[in-house]
């Protein structure tokens, strides 16, 4: 019975590893089902992604774009354009940090694109953001 | 007994002047996550309870940027910043800035105009052009690497 209930307990949480797993792939599907909602068939798009980071918005007079603080190269460190602080670099593929976190992803979205973009970002284009830093970047 | 209570104040005075060499506090991770991302993570000692008030009550606006938390997060964080914090008017300033107290600006009295201008430094907030260890809390004087081609800006005694 012990047994049992044990062999339970390690697959209830083993279930609830994989639905609760956080990574950039799972992120970017999940905006794009939210994105889909209103734009029947969206599917994410490193090139406008592309795009979107290198964009100079005009809005933030010191942080133009993504790519202020981020650099051009998503793989190497960005620099703070106010602090200079060190900035890891964005690209999951040399920083497995990034993108792990849903909670982590939505902070800076809404940080960073209310500060560059003037508003707060749409599925679609956190969709593409990520699809670009994770393939093309 | 005597000779007890004797090694307890030696180990009390001694701890508490480590302390203040190394500007150290307990670890808190959401403090070090939520505080160190566009700056280090500045060391509670560095400014007042009330400063450390304003500071955290003006987040949305922070010397200029969007750095706004959860209610939860903020009210956690400033419990933290307000345990260690400093006392007087010494790490206290009215713009806020810790680089604006009478502290900070005692200490960094040998620091030339030209250094704070180099492009390596930029910033009073880049504490690590200097700090190199700072992020581990090494704030001492052992610890300071000024950039290349600065190191003649700095008396040494």
């Amino acid at each position: 019975m012990i047994a049992r209930n044990t062999c339970i307990a390690l697959l209830l949480l083993a279930g609830a590893g994989q639905v609760l797993a956080e990574t950039p792939a799972a992120l970017t599907s999940g905006y794009a089902a939210e994105a889909a909602k209103s734009t029947p068939g969206f599917a994410p798009s490193a090139q406008r992604g592309q795009g979107f980071v290198s964009k100079d918005w005009g809005v933030s007079g010191k942080m133009a774009s993504c790519t202020t603080c981020h650099g051009a190269n998503l793989k190497a460190d960005g620099k703070h354009v106010i602090t200079g602080k060190s900035i890891a670099p964005l690209s999951p593929a040399v920083n497995p940090e990034r993108f792990t976190s849903l909670a982590k992803a939505e902070k800076w979205f809404k940080r960073n694109c209310t500060e560059v973009v003037g508003r707060e970002c749409t599925a679609a284009e956190k969709a593409d953001f990520i699809q670009f830093v994770t393939r093309g970047g | 007994m005597k000779l007890k209570s004797l090694a307890v104040l030696a180990l009390v005075f001694g701890s508490a002047m480590a302390h203040a060499d190394k500007l150290s506090a307990p670890d808190h991770p959401k403090w070090k996550a939520e505080c160190g991302s566009c700056h280090i993570a500045f060391p509670p000692q560095l400014l007042t309870k009330s400063d450390w008030q304003q500071v955290m009550g003006g987040l949305d606006k922070h010397f200029g940027t969007n750095a706004a938390l959860d209610a939860k997060d903020a009210q956690e964080i400033l419990d933290y910043l307000q345990r260690y914090a400093g006392t007087g008017s010494k790490y206290s300033a009215p713009s806020l800035k810790i680089s604006d107290t009478p502290w900070f600006t005692r200490e960094h009295r040998e620091v030339s105009a030209r250094a704070w201008s180099d492009p390596a430094v930029k910033s009073r907030s880049n504490c690590t052009a200097c700090h190199v260890n700072a992020e581990r809390g090494d704030w001492s004087e052992r610890g300071i690497r000024m950039p290349a081609g600065l190191s003649g800006e700095r008396d040494d005694d």
